[in-house]
């Protein structure tokens, strides 16, 4: 008998409904990136005309070694923010924030390169079209996600007891490394 | 006694500033009720619209040679129609009922993101309207005509801007990128509100089948639109900026389109049919007065149909020319989908058999949808014979096919679901008198239309065409099938009579008419603002058979 009063008094817990919902919206972007991936990699090799891959890009090494540490960084932004350490927490957010531009900042180097010394834009060839929509699509991300990041520095005080929403931020942030990884691999090493 | 609402208004009048406007309720609520209600209304909307569409097209094709429309009026009714009624009824319909039934039935307070819901609903009307403000855009009114015209599948490449000149792909385009945000926004939704709003003790094993089925079918949502907007993004860049990802003069793939469209095409069907099953499983049971019959093997159906689901969609792209091993591997998986769909009719079968049953006009719907269902899943096992299928695609016969599933099972059980919750969001009853009007005229309208249909596709008849010369066979077929809408129109006018008479006139319904088992009879009709005033705590399947009946509850046995 004691036994089913303790099962009926056990605590009625569910998950926390911020992040089922930030898990839903990474599953449903990732369906979105997978189809563009599909398409870079059906199309890889079929341009009728130049440039080619392997005559145009390079490893994007430093803006990767950004992007990536940008995780770590914001990782130990939410932790400071769950501790309260409001000063500690505005650093390495300002410092995801500038890894963050840094990436951006390559990638626009990047396309001015190829658009103004390879001829190479979004109408030159099927390597153009998927290249500039899939790069394009996660450097959109990124831009979503550091205006978000950007907004919690401006909101200062206002982030004291937030953490568990700053945390879904974090976890949105991972995801976008995360996809650059596999662009990475896709077009930067596979594509060439 | 002062209530909240007093203490609320109480500052307003002292600074002479008017309470606010009901319109004004309706348009900022965050209410999941209100926001429910919105969303059916409009889609019923909708469906009245693209429903008459419909109408002309059949007048156009009643006779051969007819001259009721102009080849370039039929192609945008064709497109609009279909269209609409996939995007901008089938969905949101029962995104509103999600969103009225699901935090009732699991017993929350609301959705988990009240106002993610709004931005929902409100992107999903303006995104309908702009699919129908395409035929006066532009130079619409000029008699050029701005609707689209591509087929609900917009097939590109022929949707390229070297095919298809002028904005009108755009509209579709941008109608459905917006819509498909606000299918998206209230999936996720529907999945946080189950995962994470439940009340005490209610289990997913316990949850309402009802729930159980639009959570998978949120899942399908969030993973089969986003191929659909991807593709649809590709061919805004190869419109806009010139890129050439189906531009088959640059190496492009004249297919790729067709594998990204059914890849959510195929799931979509799933969409649009499980939340019919989801309201025929909780009708079939309290009008049988009997427990569902297999309920674990409903779920796992479900799931398997979720899943199975994704793995068939080239089967719509038989005639296309692939590989033989992917028109086998296509056909068997297509078929595997009878297996989880057959176990739900006899689930349901088994239900009804041996139970004390009523034929109140949601059952009769129910019925009657099994029925037409049993014959559509027929049809579609024809057509997944890969060699059949290439006689019969592209004919009347698979026109036939999908409006068996979409009308003869989807829209008689979303009738159905009126009837049944009709009581519960007003506090009153429908007229069970028009009800059996309406449900005789559009069960002899929908046969005398869409039987035909079949044997004018065996006959040869081709899909999609404005007109057809006499002495082919076809004349009669298509005069019955054009005949049978004139009975559609008339049941469905008996429903629009019966909401607007009884919403005032009709017999108070109280909290359960219908001596139902599912929490949100539990509460009273229409449901208070909060929805319960004491959170429930559920021990079984059916909570509401455990308070009627404390002697003999269902968690003895659970």
């Amino acid at each position: 008998m004691t036994s089913t009063i303790a099962i009926n008094e056990s605590p009625w817990n569910l998950p926390d409904r911020g992040r089922v919902g930030i898990v839903c919206l990474i599953a449903t972007e990732l369906a979105l990136f997978t189809i563009f991936v599909v398409a870079y990699l059906f199309y890889i090799g079929k341009s009728i005309s130049g440039p080619m891959p392997s005559q145009v890009l390079e490893l994007p090494i430093w803006p990767s070694i950004c992007l990536l540490s940008s995780s770590i960084t914001v990782t130990i932004a939410a932790r400071a923010l769950a501790f309260e350490k409001l000063s500690t927490f505005r650093i390495w957010t300002g410092l995801t924030v500038l890894l963050g531009l840094e990436f951006l900042r390559q990638t626009a180097m990047e396309w001015r390169h190829l658009i103004v010394d390879c001829h190479l834009t979004i109408a030159t060839n099927l390597f153009g079209t998927t290249f500039y929509s899939l790069v394009g699509l996660h450097a959109s991300h990124v831009v979503f996600g550091l205006s978000l990041l950007s907004l919690t520095l401006g909101l200062g005080g206002k982030m004291q007891g937030q953490a568990r929403r700053f945390e879904l931020l974090a976890w949105y942030w991972h995801f976008v490394d995360a996809v650059w990884v596999v662009v990475f691999m896709v077009v930067y090493v596979a594509g060439r | 006694m002062a209530t909240i609402n007093d203490i609320l208004e109480r500052p307003r009048e002292a600074e002479g500033v008017p309470p606010p406007s009901k319109l004004h309720d309706w348009l900022v609520t965050v209410d999941h009720k209100r926001l429910g209600i919105l969303y059916i209304a409009t889609s019923l909307a909708f469906l009245a619209v693209a429903g008459l569409q419909a109408a002309l097209m059949r007048a156009q094709l009643a006779f051969p040679n007819g001259k009721v429309l102009s080849p370039e009026v039929f192609n945008r009714l064709l497109t609009v129609h279909g269209t609409a009624m996939v995007f901008l009824v089938g969905m949101p319909f029962f995104a509103g009922m999600a969103n009225y039934l699901v935090p009732l039935m699991i017993g929350a307070r609301d959705m988990a993101f009240p106002r993610l819901n709004a931005f929902g609903y409100w992107i999903y009307l303006f995104g309908g309207l702009l699919l129908y403000f395409s035929y006066i855009a532009g130079e619409g009114l000029a008699g050029h005509g701005t609707a689209p015209d591509v087929g609900w599948f917009a097939y590109a490449p022929l949707t390229e801007r070297a095919f298809s000149r002028g904005t009108s792909t755009d509209y579709w385009i941008l109608s459905i990128v917006l819509s498909g945000i606000g299918s998206t926004a209230s999936a996720i939704n529907v999945i946080a509100t189950v995962i994470s709003m439940r009340c005490k003790r209610m289990t997913l094993g316990r949850m309402p089948l009802f729930v159980w089925l639009l959570l998978v079918v949120s899942g399908m949502v969030i993973f089969a639109l986003p191929p659909l907007t991807a593709a649809q993004i590709m061919l805004l860049l190869d419109r806009y900026l010139g890129a050439h990802f189906f531009d088959t003069q640059a190496g492009g793939s004249a297919i790729l389109w067709q594998h990204f469209f059914w890849i959510f095409g195929h799931p979509e069907v799933y969409i649009l049919m499980l939340p019919g099953f989801a309201c025929a499983s909780e009708i079939i049971p309290v009008f049988s007065r009997k427990p569902m019959f297999g309920r674990a093997a409903m779920i796992g159906a479900t799931i398997a149909i979720g899943l199975l689901g994704v793995s068939v969609w080239a089967h719509h792209m038989f005639s296309v020319g692939m590989a033989a091993t992917s028109n086998i591997f296509f056909a068997v998986s297509t078929m595997l989908v009878g297996v989880p769909t057959g176990i739900k009719i006899f689930n349901w079968l088994a239900t009804m058999y041996g139970g004390k049953i009523r034929f109140g006009t949601p059952m009769m719907f129910c019925v009657a949808f099994l029925f037409q269902f049993l014959i559509a899943g027929l049809t579609g096992i024809m057509l997944a014979v890969a060699p059949l299928n290439w006689q019969l695609t592209d004919s009347y016969f698979v026109v036939a096919h999908f409006h068996y599933v979409l009308f003869g099972a989807l829209l008689f059980t979303l009738f159905g679901a009126i009837y049944y919750w009709f009581p519960k969001v007003t506090g009153r009853m429908l007229s069970e008198r028009l009800g059996k009007w309406h449900f005789w005229l559009v069960l002899i309208g929908f046969h005398m239309t869409f039987d035909p249909l079949h044997f004018a596709g065996m006959l040869g008849m081709p899909r999609r065409i404005y007109t057809y010369a006499a002495g082919r066979g076809w004349e009669g077929v298509n005069l019955l099938a054009s005949i049978g809408v004139i009975f559609q129109i008339a049941g469905v006018a008996c429903l629009v009579w019966n909401i607007v008479r009884s919403a005032r006139h009709g017999a108070q319904a109280g909290k359960d008419p219908w001596d139902a088992w599912t929490l949100e009879w539990s509460t009273s009709s229409p449901p208070p603002e909060y929805n319960f005033a004491v959170l429930p705590e559920v021990r079984s399947s059916r909570p509401l058979w455990d308070l009627k009946h404390p002697e003999d509850p269902d968690w003895k046995y659970e």
